[in-house]
């Protein structure tokens, strides 16, 4: 029965974070799916809805700004729209010069987000990061959630600590994956009514051809922008959902490039940009992939070093995390080379009208 | 004068900031030149520097083996040459399949490559930090005294004579090779206009070999001379130079190896200078925010002035 | 009967699914400057193109000198000794006049100095400003530029489109004198011309291009002279 629980809580564990992850491939997927987007600092989006959410949920501390000890849902929000605000500055800056400076952009200033929350100590506790950020239903189970309204409302402290007392201590675990995952349903829902709305087959016309829209009369930086924007909403959430799991965060570790964008933009390549389902479907196969992979890493080297007992295993299991890494650089590669189009490609939105403009797309001289 | 305020300025300020300028300023005509002639922004640059600097130690390791010592500038040389390799390797199976695609493809490709080069090293090296050259960089004296009796007395390290003299003669066998040279001007013509060199029937692919050729050897040069600055290897600084050195590349102008130069040198001041204590006592601004200076002027410069300071191409 | 130079026989080609080229047929023999004229948008400049290898042809064949170099890449076609002037974009901007001349004889490196002083005989007005960016001259010495640059290869054939177009009437006049001149070192020429009638007269035959496909041919002055033509291009005013 142990062991079942086990595997369980890890499957639990496996939707919680693919889950995560589905959630920022699907803010990426707005950028650069619909809109062609070159967003390479995700992670800087991410950070900004983390540590929004965490400084306005968190209990009172010395140590940084805050927190606020708001309700759980607001910190989400707001978190959604620091992360929207930021990228609407971005965007108005970068978004009419072609992509490869957007792309250069977004890595700098995702460093430039993590280089500020690790300087304003005052605010952020600097390299030392934020701690107990309250998670989603196990935030129940504190006290000064229980103790104050609106859950005093239905019983005493006393009652309720003797309730969560009863509980297993993982019963907020299928809760909060179950959220997750009905997050994830919910954005992916209001994307696939965006992209076959006329706003997202707009966004396909421009993708295809730029210079026709725009002799069409349509505002094409404004709807960039627009994409940009929403996007980075999800993704802020994204963040506050990450640093909802981790209840830790701090700027240089958490926020890895490597582990967020690089990752994430791996995920879509894989499932198929500018397929919804695709980008979910991505996001989990690979998440799946990346954390299946570490157990049967770690299994091998325990294996080695029970061959060669004078091996330093913990040698081994740093530099197995980057080959790891590496590996998935080249699946990104092939997959690129390979199966440009995912493992679910773009499904073009039928459109109403025939739209002769986009329908038959002109190839370049060869 | 140069004792209140001179000495400190000079010293600990200005030649800091033009050996980080030098230091940019090659690693931003590897990505201005790729940008020129290969249109595309080539995010894997960082890390190929940072493997340029690892593949260094590592022949001075081995010849240290063998109870020799090298010298970092000599030790780069057999170094330049594996980097180099591992552009035109890069090129072959990462990024030529694309070339006739969308650039953004390209992009994407490089952004991997970024990738799984920082982890090979990883893997490779491990993640730890690794000093390159342990001790502490004595002034030199020939120097020190000469200056101190002119009455301005300035203290530099050997290393930051050696980056000095290696970026001037870097950069003018540059302007020799672009501006003297068959395959140079092929260069220069590529950048200009691509679809004009097809149909002259220069050789784009050759032009495009020697294009990493000459990025290599700047990239490892740039590596190289910046752990010979910080006596330190760490695998993360191929990314903390990306950002300053496109920075550089725009300023100066895209396609200008100049122009590099120039936005490197300037890139470089700004950071140390933005530290210096201009109004009161203070820093005028943390030095833990240095990385954001460059970042600064590149958005500002995209804001005014795309094309950069010296007309090169913008999109 | 004498073979062709270059021959586009029965050409279907175009830009990727897009058809252009419908059915066209050129040739020009030695010694011949042909011209081909036709409205904007006809598939002139495609024409030309497609003899670079720069486009999918999907029928017919273009022959060299009696050699099918159908679909061969622009830098062997180079090579075989086609010269191409491109019809905008044609110089290197950045690069001086005699870097550009340089850079026209890549597919020919020896004998460079003596060639490009030949060029600066045939273009006086170039020599004195050999030293100075291309993209710093006036439309005219750029175009100048472009056929000096073009003919730095012993060129089987030289390929100009449009070469006078947005220039004034002296310059225009100089560039049709020099096509003339070209012509006598023996250079076959196929032009691409907006400046029909001008065109027309310096030219031994004409193609008339509408719509991808040959609509008329005859010499220089029939097609000058055909009443149709001249309601065409050469009322208008040009
Ligand atoms: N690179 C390209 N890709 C797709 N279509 C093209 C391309 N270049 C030209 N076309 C199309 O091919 C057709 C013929 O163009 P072309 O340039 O050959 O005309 P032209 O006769 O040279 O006209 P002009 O007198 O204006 O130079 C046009 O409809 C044009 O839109
Ligand atoms: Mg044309």
């Amino acid at each position: 029965m142990e062991a079942y629980l086990g595997y369980f809580l890890y499957f639990l564990s496996l939707l919680t974070v693919g889950g995560i992850y589905a959630i920022l491939a699907l803010g990426l997927n707005v950028q650069w799916g619909f809109a062609g987007l070159f967003n390479a600092g995700i992670v800087g989006f991410v950070a900004v809805g983390a540590y929004t959410y965490a400084l306005l949920t968190t209990a009172e501390s010395t140590f940084h700004l805050g927190g606020f000890g708001l309700p759980l849902p607001i910190g989400m929000a707001v978190a959604m729209l620091a992360s929207a605000l930021v990228a609407a500055l971005i965007g108005l800056v970068c978004i009419r010069l072609r992509s490869d400076y957007l792309a250069i952009a977004t890595i700098g200033i995702a460093e430039i987000i993590k280089l500020i929350f690790k300087n304003e100590t005052e605010v952020t506790n600097g390299p030392r990061g934020i701690n107990k950020i309250p998670r989603s239903w196990e935030h129940f189970s504190e006290e000064r959630f229980y103790s104050s309204w609106p859950m005093s409302w239905f019983g005493t402290p006393e009652n309720w600590e003797a309730f969560f007392d009863s509980l297993p201590n993982w019963y907020w675990q299928p809760l909060f994956a179950g959220t997750i995952i009905l997050v994830v349903f919910a954005i992916y829902k209001m994307l696939e009514r965006a992209r076959t709305s006329p706003w997202g087959r707009m966004m396909t016309a421009i993708r295809e051809n730029e210079p026709a829209s725009r002799a069409a009369g349509k505002n094409v930086t404004r709807r960039r922008i627009e994409a940009f924007v929403i996007g980075a909403a999800i993704m802020g959430l994204g963040g506050a959902f990450l640093a909802q799991h981790l209840r830790l965060i701090e700027p240089t570790n958490t926020f890895d490039p490597s582990k967020v964008t690089f990752l994430v933009w791996v995920m879509l390549i894989a499932g198929g940009s500018g397929n919804n389902r695709g980008a979910i479907l991505g996001a989990f196969l690979i998440w799946t992939i990346w954390s299946a992979s570490e157990l049967m890493i770690s299994g091998i080297i325990d294996l080695i070093t029970a061959i060669f007992s004078t091996m330093d295993a913990s040698i081994l299991q740093t530099r197995a995390g980057f080959l790891r890494m590496m590996l998935i650089g080249i699946l990104m590669q092939v997959i690129l080379q390979r199966y440009p189009g995912g493992i679910l490609p773009e499904v073009r939105p039928a459109s109403p009208k025939a739209d002769t403009k986009t329908a038959d797309p002109t190839g370049d001289t060869k | 004068m140069w004792d209140a305020f001179g000495f400190e300025f000079v010293n600990f300020y200005l030649i800091p900031g033009l050996v980080l300028g030098c230091i940019y300023a090659l690693g931003a005509i590897g990505i201005t030149l790729t940008f020129g002639i290969l249109r595309f922004a080539n995010f894997a640059h960082g890390e190929i520097m940072m493997s340029g600097a690892y593949l260094t130690y590592t022949v001075m390791a081995i010849v240290a083996g063998a109870g020799l010592s090298l010298h970092p500038l000599v030790a780069m040389v057999p170094a330049a040459f594996m980097v180099i390799l591992l552009f035109l390797g890069t090129d072959r199976y990462f990024y030529k399949p694309f070339r006739k695609e969308d650039t953004i493809k390209v992009v994407m490709a490089s952004f991997g490559m970024m990738l799984i080069i920082r982890s090979a090293v990883q893997v490779i090296w491990g993640p730890n930090q690794i000093a390159f050259v342990p001790g502490i960089a004595k002034p030199n004296a020939w120097l020190q005294s000469f200056t101190g009796d002119l009455g301005a007395m300035i203290i530099m390290p050997n290393k930051h004579l050696f980056i000095f003299a290696g970026t001037v003669i870097i950069v003018i066998a540059l302007g020799y090779l672009l501006n003297r040279t068959r395959i140079g001007k092929a260069m220069r013509a590529v950048s200009d206009s691509p679809d004009l060199a097809h149909v002259t029937g220069i050789n784009v692919d050759k032009v495009i070999n020697a294009t990493w050729i000459v990025g290599g050897i700047c990239a490892t040069a740039a590596g190289v001379f910046l752990v010979m600055d910080t006596q330190t290897l760490e695998t993360t600084m191929g990314f903390r130079m990306l950002l300053p050195m496109f920075a550089a590349a725009i300023l100066g102008g895209i396609g200008k190896p100049y122009g590099a130069v120039f936005g490197g040198l300037v890139i470089g001041l700004a950071e140390e200078l933005s530290a210096y204590p201009w109004i009161g006592d203070a820093p005028l601004l943390s030095p833990g925010y240095k990385t954001g200076v460059a970042f600064a002027i590149m958005v500002i410069m995209l804001i005014v002035r795309p094309q950069g300071l010296f007309k090169g191409r913008s999109f | 009967m004498t073979q062709p130079v270059l021959s586009l026989n029965n050409l279907k080609a175009g830009y990727g699914q897009t058809e252009i080229l419908h059915d066209l047929s050129i040739y020009v023999n030695p010694n011949e400057i042909v011209a081909i004229i036709g409205p904007n948008g006809a598939g002139k400049s495609t024409a030309m193109k497609s003899v670079l290898g720069l486009l999918n042809i999907r029928e017919g064949s273009v022959v060299l000198n009696g050699e099918d170099i159908t679909d061969t890449p622009a830098q062997k076609v180079i090579e075989k000794g086609i010269s191409y002037v491109p019809q905008t974009n044609n110089v290197f901007v950045n690069l001086s006049v005699q870097e550009n001349l340089e850079m026209g004889a890549w597919t020919r490196p020896n004998g460079v100095e003596a060639r490009i002083a030949e060029m600066y005989e045939l273009f006086p007005d170039l020599a004195e400003k050999r030293n100075q960016a291309a993209g710093s001259l006036s439309g005219g010495q750029r175009q100048m530029v472009a056929m000096a640059k073009a003919l730095m290869v012993d060129a089987k054939i030289l390929l100009l489109d449009e070469p006078t177009a947005g220039l004034s009437p002296k310059y225009r006049g100089e560039i049709f004198s020099t096509i003339q001149k070209i012509k006598n070192t023996g250079v076959p020429i196929l032009i691409v011309e907006q400046n029909a009638k001008q065109a027309l007269g310096v030219s031994d035959r004409g193609y008339v291009l509408v719509d991808g496909a040959n609509r008329h041919t005859g010499t220089g002055e029939e097609l000058a002279n055909d009443p149709e033509i001249a309601r065409m291009f050469l009322g208008g005013g040009h």
